[in-house]
């Protein structure tokens, strides 16, 4: 029995696994998740979106023009007699005598080239960069007139340039309303599971309470609370503490409960008996083991704080115009009558549905990868 | 010249039941126990499951808050200390000369923690240096006969029984006055199980280890322990130095588990006595003597009057009434 023979033959690849950080480990699982990684693409896709949605946008998202209310959704021809060409046709507005409804109908003989990187309205790339460069746009043209993917809205404003400046508002105040009960979720369900006795008990009820609370009663009567004077930004944050109000209870618990789990395992009481110190034993031991586990739930928390934005300023209760986000622009779907004269303005559920997915099938994956060694 | 005095060492937990949760029973998961170990010595702790010898080994750790009685470990030469009283802040100092090998050498090690940070462990939150740590789990990885390259690796490269050797060394790391093994094989394969038992053989040569050594059954004990202590619902039965326990054991439980010990010889499966039934509920123990209900040699006494621990020669104790009369079986 030396020492040499119980060496274990030692290969390339067997010590490449040897040697693997848990967050190796974890990602070599998680890439195994087709579906997940799908999604983390789709997710990455979004909040490039959120970041650059000044630049992807075509039109000012604010302007409104009478004249383009109602405008459908115009399709992009790519070639014409002289080759590629990409062009949008300019539109010519009419009354109908009989509903008095505007009707539009494309005139092929005014060509609106489409061109990348066209200079359009001014804006502050990164909050910081003033330039008015956006990917695409048309050129030439009379003034009002400019491409409209998506169609506009009532106020002739363009959707899907509205729809890039909602992604930011939404995936943003998640994410930030996520990152407050994160704060909140960490530290009461910690000191949860690390005093237990009355503290604990208190805390679980409190818990308790706040979740057999409806939220949806609960949110109109803070919404109602905010005061009509507050300026976007106000109304922005507080929404956000709204919110996170209700989520932080899930990632209490799920911390408290890996707590307690860890307080009882082998590892955790051998780092004590060689005299670790409380600090060393939660910071070294307890909070790298369950890391993964609280990234999981946040990113399965996501989902519903974007799904909780929504919801409230489709009911008018959260976010108010001129602010943009996804629940505002399924405001506008409200009405049965505008809805079956433009149900393009129903696009901006597309989004929400997508990223909610996607974020469900991320936070599975990464929550399956996440104890590689479960 | 001990190391180790337990007295009447005593761990209740209450039973709390209704709104204002009042105490309305205890469980006596260890209840009055004695034993010492000397320096260099080895003591089993042997019983079957739920009888109190994890109890009993957390409660010397101090991983546990005893209920009462008085656990004295000569910290320094002669001086004893009570770690049963003692706060928890002066216990703190004390904890790297006790130290714990433990039962499932998957749980025991951070699989977050490359090994040689385990090892290292103990001496890092002891102050011992960067440079002088490094050498020293040279030397502790040679020592459990482990490989120089197993400290850039982690615990999820290695086998059941490698990674036992590293939670050995991670208890050795320290040079402890005291180890106690918490039933160190009983979660490995029989063939690794011997390779570990020889390791300690050589450990206790060699380093003059004194240890507890707790365990479940009677097979693994008798190559590593002095003497033998048989447990049975929270209090000893029996102690004697393991040779004697093993050739005449003096309590019908002793006897029961030597039974259980497998024998190569079939020619002697015929006449076990094996015990029947479950062990007694330390929180509803029987009257009288706890084993009675299982033992085959019962008398009307044993029902109502429970033995005491008693001196029958030279470091043999038994608590039985009818010790002196019974021939028990042993194994030879």
């Amino acid at each position: 029995m030396s020492a040499a023979a119980l060496a274990p033959p030692i290969s390339v690849a067997e010590d490449r696994y040897a040697q693997a950080t848990q967050l190796q480990l974890t990602w070599w699982r998680f890439r195994r998740h087709k579906l997940a990684v799908i999604s983390l693409f789709v997710i990455a896709l979004f909040y490039g979106v959120a970041i650059f949605a000044d630049f992807l946008a075509a039109s000012d998202p604010h302007a409104t023009d009478a004249r383009r209310s109602f405008i459908p959704p115009q399709g992009i021809h790519l070639f014409d007699a002289n080759g590629f060409n990409p062009h949008v046709y300019g539109l010519r507005g009419a009354r109908n005598p009989r509903t008095f409804q505007l009707a539009y109908t494309p005139d092929p003989t005014r060509k609106l080239p489409v061109r990348m990187f066209t200079r359009g309205y001014a804006y502050d790339l990164f909050g910081f960069i003033e330039t008015d460069i956006h990917l695409f746009g048309v050129e030439g043209g009379r003034p009002g007139e400019s491409i409209f993917l998506l169609g506009t809205d009532q106020l002739g404003r363009d959707l899907y340039s509205r729809m890039m400046v909602a992604t930011r508002v939404s995936l943003f105040i998640g994410l930030a309303g996520v990152t407050l009960s994160l704060f909140l979720g960490v530290l009461l369900g910690g000191i949860s599971g690390l005093y237990g006795g009355w503290v604990d008990m208190f805390i679980q009820r409190v818990i308790e309470l706040l979740r057999s609370v409806p939220t949806i009663p609960l949110w109109m009567g803070l919404a109602a609370a905010l005061p009509r004077t507050w300026s976007v930004l106000q109304v922005y944050f507080a929404i956000t503490v709204i919110i996170s109000l209700i989520g932080w209870t899930d990632l209490a618990r799920v911390v408290r409960g890996r707590f307690l789990a860890l307080r009882e395992e082998d590892f955790v009481i051998a780092a004590e008996l060689s005299g670790a110190s409380q600090g060393r034993i939660i910071f070294r031991h307890m909070l790298p083991s369950f890391a993964s586990h609280v990234i999981a739930a946040t990113s399965l928390a996501l989902p519903a704080m974007i799904i909780s934005e929504t919801s409230l300023s489709f009911l008018g209760l959260g976010l108010r115009p001129p602010a943009v986000s996804w629940g505002i622009l399924l405001q506008d779907a409200q009405n049965i009558q505008v809805l079956s004269g433009a149900p393009w303005l129903l696009s901006a559920a597309v989004p929400v549905t997508l990223v909610i997915l996607a974020f469900n099938f991320f936070g599975d994956g990464l929550r399956d990868a996440a104890d590689p060694y479960g | 010249m001990n190391l180790l005095e337990v007295q009447d060492l005593k761990k209740h937990y209450p039973i709390r039941a209704g709104l204002l949760q009042r105490e309305v029973g205890r469980v006596r998961a260890v209840d009055g126990v004695s034993f010492h170990i000397a320096k260099g010595e080895t003591l089993a702790l042997v019983g079957e499951s739920g009888c109190g010898k994890t109890t009993v080994s957390r409660c010397i750790l101090r991983a546990l808050t005893v209920t009462s009685g008085a656990i004295r470990f000569a910290a320094k030469e002669g001086e004893f200390v009570d770690l049963a009283t003692l706060p928890k802040r002066q216990v703190r100092p004390l904890r790297r000369h006790i130290q714990m090998i433990f039962q499932d050498p998957y749980a025991s090690l951070n699989p977050r923690m490359l090994v040689g940070d385990i090892i290292a462990e103990p001496l890092k939150v002891n102050g011992v240096p960067a440079a002088e740590r490094r050498d020293r789990v040279t030397e502790l990885l040679e020592l459990v006969q482990m490989p120089p390259g197993a400290r850039s690796r982690f615990p999820h490269a290695f086998s059941g029984g490698q990674r036992q050797r590293v939670g050995i060394a991670r208890a050795l790391a320290l040079n402890p006055k005291l180890v106690v093994a918490d039933e160190p094989v009983s979660a490995l394969d029989v063939s690794v199980q011997a390779q570990i038992i020889n390791l300690l053989l050589d450990l206790q040569d060699r380093l003059g280890l004194s240890m507890l050594f707790v365990a479940h059954d009677l097979s693994v004990v008798r190559h590593v322990s002095d003497r033998v202590a048989v447990m049975y619902v929270g209090r000893i039965v029996e102690v004697a130095p393991t040779d004697a326990l093993y050739r005449a054991p003096l309590h019908p439980y002793t006897e029961a588990l030597l039974a259980a010990v497998p024998a190569p010889d079939p020619a002697r499966r015929g006449h076990r006595r094996i015990a029947q039934g479950d062990v007694a509920d330390p929180a509803n123990p029987p009257p009288g003597c706890a084993f009675h209900p299982r033992c085959p040699y019962a008398i009307d006494r044993c029902r109502v009057d429970r033995p005491e621990l008693t001196p029958v020669s030279d470091g043999r104790w038994v608590s039985c009434h009818r010790a002196e009369e019974l021939d028990l079986a042993g194994v030879r």
